[in-house]
């Protein structure tokens, strides 16, 4: 990615990301944090992780902002307005950001080799494209010089992180039933269900 | 640097071409085909007058044209009608909304394969703007956006119907999101590719995912494997094509925006331009939605029968043009199908809110998740012995009847009412 793009976008979030804090209302801050994630998206697109990306504008911009706001504009928003910032959870704030700082120092203070990626060439990728299968997708679009990374984090996900997935899928269904009990027992309209609530 | 400026120049020339040529006047031409047809299946005459007037210029009758100028006239009388903002909006999001309704559905033309290579010029180019590996997601991502034109559209008319509008417009872009993502993995497994122009390549050479009669350029019986992929290719359209219905707010599904019971709904307060825009966005994003369709489902550009080489070599000296032929192709399969969605749009009636969501997350969801199990089934059956098969299909099976029977057993008895 060229480098005036990356700071364009860079700046489209860093503004994105300070505006979610700097708007009193609750509906603009969270329009102010898709434009962040917008650019967070534009980032991993300019590093050749399409998918990623693109993910991240299905899920975060496309489905759970989405939800946020919906929320937010059923609540009564007048009382948030007028709240008055009190010392504490600015202290609080303060404090983490300042860990974060330090923390970051931290990292960045510690001299690494200097060593830069590998320039995504012609050559590179046909090197990595002896590590798979010569008949396979992955190698043949690797050959042609293209990154074919919507199959690579398949193939590594479906590989390497077979188990991982399985159980994340498991838990994900687990909570997904549970929100349907927990949501479904109150409106039971059960002889018994009410009998149970009157006992209690 | 004068290769990086031809570069620029071609790619700027693919987005006007594609946007704002090809695409954009769609939505006029389908709006005027929408007030034509009904016409038709209503019995009526409809618009069919406005068109050149050559009385104007001293002549003895005008030229009608079939009324094709009327969408025109609509355009221009909503430019010049009087732009007005109520006292109550919330001024910023009132302004920003209409915008964020049409710009998402133009963004994801950039993905759409209009045709195959073309050389001019000596250049030899893809016929669509975009070439990337994840066309379908790009699509979905981008198109997801339209919601908050909608949604906050509602919200900053600060009135109650408007409000009632974007509110079931949010719950039911985002239920239906979640069949189309669903609905085209067993596509997407069939072709073990994301790329739309690969897709289509595909489809041309080895036949279209619901009709798939020739191999190699050659007309033939299909392979068993192909078969048997018929029948969750059906599937997967009838989930994919009802839910673009309702991700568009369309007819049998258009309860956002209901006349009966909401007014105009989430648009109650805009008029003149911004009013435009979001009846722009909508025919846009039908456009596009029936585009994807043809693309994923019914060849792209290609005419099938083995006769996409013959056309593709087709040349006037040293010009491929063959490509261009494609796109007209294509556009016929699109103007056709914005058919099929005007001719649903005046024949089905409206659904009830809690009918639309039991369908979507009742019906759709479930069958979708099946249909990705029976697709994943019959594409692996070659690599497998006979008895895992046999295990996976007496397991499909069970959670077939097992869902079946759970959503009879949720929904309440019907209860019959006395007079």
């Amino acid at each position: 990615m060229p480098s005036y793009l990356f700071w364009l976008f860079a700046t489209i979030m860093l503004i994105g990301a300070c505006a979610v804090i700097a708007f009193r209302n609750p509906v603009s801050s969270a329009l102010a944090m898709v434009t962040s994630f917008v650019g967070l998206a534009a980032l991993f697109i300019g590093l050749s992780a399409f998918f990623v990306g693109i993910i991240q504008i299905l899920v975060y911009s496309g489905a759970i902002m989405v939800l946020f706001l919906f929320i937010i504009m059923l609540l009564d928003l007048k009382d948030e307005k007028k709240r008055a910032s009190n010392g504490a959870p600015l202290f609080a704030g303060l404090a983490l950001v300042v860990v974060f700082f330090i923390q970051l120092i931290g990292v960045l203070g510690n001299k690494l080799p200097h060593q830069s990626a590998p320039e995504l060439n012609h050559e590179t990728l046909a090197t990595a494209a002896a590590r798979f299968p010569a008949e396979g997708k992955i190698a043949i679009s690797l050959n042609d010089g293209r990154l074919p990374d919507v199959h690579l984090i398949g193939h590594t996900l479906f590989t390497e992180y077979n188990l991982p997935l399985q159980i994340l899928g498991v838990l994900l269904l687990v909570a997904t039933i549970g929100v349907v009990v927990l949501s479904k027992k109150s409106v039971g309209s059960d002889a018994s269900v009410q009998s149970d609530a009157s006992k209690s | 640097m004068p290769e990086i400026l031809i570069t620029l120049a071609i790619i700027i020339v693919k987005v006007v071409t594609f946007t704002f040529i090809v695409v954009l006047p769609l939505v006029p031409l389908s709006v005027y085909f929408e007030r034509r047809f009904s016409a038709i299946i209503q019995d009526r005459v409809g618009p069919n007058r406005v068109g050149i007037p050559l009385t104007l210029f001293g002549a003895k009758k005008d030229f009608h044209l079939f009324g094709l100028i009327q969408p025109i006239a609509d355009g221009l009388k909503l430019f010049l009608k009087e732009d007005f903002t109520p006292d109550h909006v919330r001024k910023a999001f009132y302004w920003l909304a209409p915008a964020l309704t049409v710009v998402p559905a133009l963004i994801t033309v950039c993905v759409i394969p209009f045709g195959p290579d073309v050389t001019l010029f000596g250049y030899n180019e893809k016929l669509v703007i975009a070439d990337i590996d994840v066309g379908p997601l790009f699509i979905f991502a981008i198109s997801s956006l339209t919601v908050y034109g909608i949604t906050l559209a509602g919200w900053a008319s600060n009135s109650k119907f408007p409000f009632i509008g974007g509110v079931r417009s949010t719950a039911q872009m985002i239920s239906y999101e979640i069949c189309l993502g669903l609905s085209i993995i067993p596509v997407l497994l069939y072709y073990r590719d994301l790329n739309l122009s690969n897709i289509v390549n595909e489809q041309a050479k080895n036949g279209w995912l619901l009709l798939p009669f020739w191999t190699d350029g050659k007309l033939s019986l299909p392979s068993a494997e192909a078969a048997l992929f018929l029948i969750p290719a059906i599937i997967a359209f009838l989930i994919f094509t009802i839910s673009i219905f309702a991700e568009t707010n369309r007819m049998p599904f258009d309860l956002p925006e209901c006349e009966t019971e909401l007014v105009g709904g989430y648009h109650t307060e805009y008029s003149s331009m911004k009013f435009a825009m979001f009846f722009m966005g909508e025919y846009a994003a039908m456009v596009i939605g029936s585009a994807l369709i043809i693309t994923l489902f019914l060849g792209g550009w290609s005419v099938g029968f083995g006769l996409d080489n013959v056309i593709a070599n087709f040349s006037i000296g040293e010009f491929k043009i063959g490509g261009f032929i494609h796109i007209g192709v294509f556009l016929a399969k699109l103007i056709a199908f914005i058919l099929f969605f005007i001719l649903v749009r005046w024949t089905v009636p409206r659904f009830r809110y809690d009918q639309l969501m039991k369908l979507g997350w009742v019906i759709f969801f479930e069958a979708a998740l099946i249909n990705v199990f029976l697709a994943a089934l019959i594409l692996a059956a070659p690599e497998f012995k006979t008895t895992i098969i046999a295990s996976g299909s007496v397991l499909l099976l069970a959670v077939t009847a097992a869902v079946i029977w759970v959503a009879k057993v949720s929904e309440p008895p019907v209860k019959i009412l006395r007079a």
